[in-house]
């Protein structure tokens, strides 16, 4: 402990707030210039004034079009957040937008592999592309597919798109997608999700495999941790004996404060069996929250995603069952020590607890990370709600001063939360570990 | 309507792991006030038991809203 805090002392915590306060500068002017171009566009499509009556203010309009005007009425910041936070098909570096592999799969279709440049989406937009290809289309960041076969495959110009409140067989309001090509209209299935729709998303006729902004994040901090982590065991090797260096100097105190601190007081003479798996953990869920904060740089939300949790939960949770010696079966089936008639209460007890372990692993991390990136948008929108959405320059003068404030105390907050909530899984998966391989004496 | 419901039971949960968290905080000062030797101890255990309180308090946030 000690260790750890004498090297992020003095000169480093000053120079990681400056690091910190000008990042959050940068993304604050950076999303001001971003937005403020979009209602530059002038795109001669002025439609009607549509509201539905859903409460789903801004976007979603009756009108055959790719683009909608931001208007003070419309103007939604929960939406923009939403948007931000999700997973696209193109990953942004600054004003760059580099197209991405879509590998796509469909029964009737067969296998789909090709660059959603082939969509042709707008180069500062909000994920939506122009063409169709082989029946595919761009809407929102995801990929939708047209149901209708009697749809050309290949490369199409459409003419818009249309949003449509449809209501399902259980009554629950849905939004979907219709495309509007040679003056008819195509009706679009819902994106293909993980779950293969199972948990009431719709059971889509594709399925989309694509490397997405999320997995392209997860590439290169794999990359970048494989470069730092055997930088740093090279090291070892040959500057064997001296002080660290470099590099070396910075992993070795969080290495080693994870060590002594998460592992050996749960898991004791086994620790080293499972540092492995927990260092992994902790590194690769530290990278990608901190990577999530850098702004220009794609800004994936990777450890804010609920499949990517979900995995590393579900992970943390076959180490933990494999690794389960009788004495843990003993507890949740038949805790020892106890009257029968408790034992019939705590048995099922313990037995959900088992899967709700897991859920709170996979719940708490997506939550933090998510909540902290929408604080950060919404603070953002601030400028935009008191700019009355571009037309009183003065209050959105006065907007972004309080929203540079603002957003620099959220990134620096987040900072800290990247750091806690690594920490955090790393420390319960050791927990429910060490609670697995525990030998009782009775 | 719902969304306002959705709102109200997200707070109350809240305020459910505001109350837990601000008392492991603040016992947690106490221990280490009585025992400075053993902040490192204390201080893993708060965040432990921390994060047990939070993950309840999520689950009832992510029911009022997608449930």
């Amino acid at each position: 402990m000690q260790r750890f805090y004498r090297t992020l002392s003095g000169m480093e915590i000053k120079r990681l707030f400056t690091l910190v306060l000008l990042l959050a500068a940068t993304l604050s002017f950076g999303q001001d210039h971003d937005h403020a171009d979009h209602e530059g566009h002038d795109h001669g499509t002025h439609e009607e004034e549509t509201h539905d009556d859903n409460g789903h203010a801004g976007g979603h309009h009756d009108v055959c079009t790719f683009h909608h005007e931001v208007t003070p009425e419309n103007f939604s910041a929960q939406q923009i957040a939403f948007h931000h936070i999700a997973d696209a098909n193109v990953y942004s570096i600054g004003p760059l937008q580099l197209p991405l592999p879509a590998i796509l799969w469909s029964k009737d279709g067969g296998l789909d592999f090709f660059l959603s440049s082939k969509f042709d989406f707008e180069t500062l937009g909000h994920g939506t592309g122009y063409n169709a290809h082989n029946r595919y289309i761009l809407d929102g960041g995801s990929i939708k597919r047209i149901t209708d076969p009697s749809f050309p495959d290949g490369t199409v110009r459409l003419d818009g798109l249309k949003h449509k409140h449809e209501t399902t067989d259980k009554g629950k309001d849905k939004e979907v997608t219709y495309v509007c090509y040679n003056g008819n209209e195509y009706r679009t299935d819902a994106e293909s999700t993980l779950d293969a729709g199972m948990f009431g998303g719709g059971i889509t006729s594709f399925h989309d495999f694509s490397i997405t902004k999320n997995v392209t994040a997860m590439i290169i901090v794999f990359l970048f941790m494989l470069w730092v982590f055997l930088k740093v065991a090279k090291a070892y090797k040959t500057r064997e004996g001296k002080a660290p260096k470099g590099l070396q100097g910075f992993i070795e105190p969080i290495f080693l404060f994870m060590r002594e601190e998460v592992l050996e007081p749960f898991l004791g003479d086994k620790s080293d069996r499972y540092l492995p798996f927990i260092m992994s953990l902790f590194f690769f869920i530290l990278s990608l929250n901190l990577f999530g904060q850098i702004p220009f740089f794609g800004g994936a939300n990777v450890t804010g995603s609920l499949s990517v949790t979900l995995v590393l939960a579900v992970l943390a949770f076959l180490v933990t069952n494999l690794s389960g010696k009788k004495d843990y079966w003993q507890h949740i089936f038949w805790m020892p020590g106890v009257p029968a008639w408790v034992k019939t209460i705590l048995t099922p007890v313990e037995f959900l607890g088992m899967f709700i372990k897991p859920i709170t692993l996979t719940l708490r991390l997506f939550a933090n990370i998510t909540a902290g990136h929408i604080v950060v948008i919404i603070f953002v929108s601030l400028i935009f709600i008191f700019g009355n959405v571009g037309t009183s320059p003065v209050g959105a003068y006065g907007g972004a001063v309080g929203s540079t404030v603002l957003t620099m105390f959220m990134m620096a907050i987040e900072l800290l939360v990247a750091f806690i909530q690594a920490f955090v899984f790393a420390i319960l998966t050791t927990s429910y570990i060490g609670a697995a391989v525990e030998e009782h004496h009775h | 309507m719902t969304g306002t419901l959705a709102a109200i039971g997200a707070g109350l949960a809240v305020i459910g792991a505001g109350i837990g968290i601000g008392n492991i905080g603040s016992k947690a000062m106490e221990a280490i006030a009585r025992q400075p030797e053993a902040v490192g101890d204390i201080r893993s255990n708060m965040i432990l038991m921390a994060a047990l309180i939070e993950g309840a308090a999520l689950i009832a946030i992510i029911l009022a809203f997608f449930g």
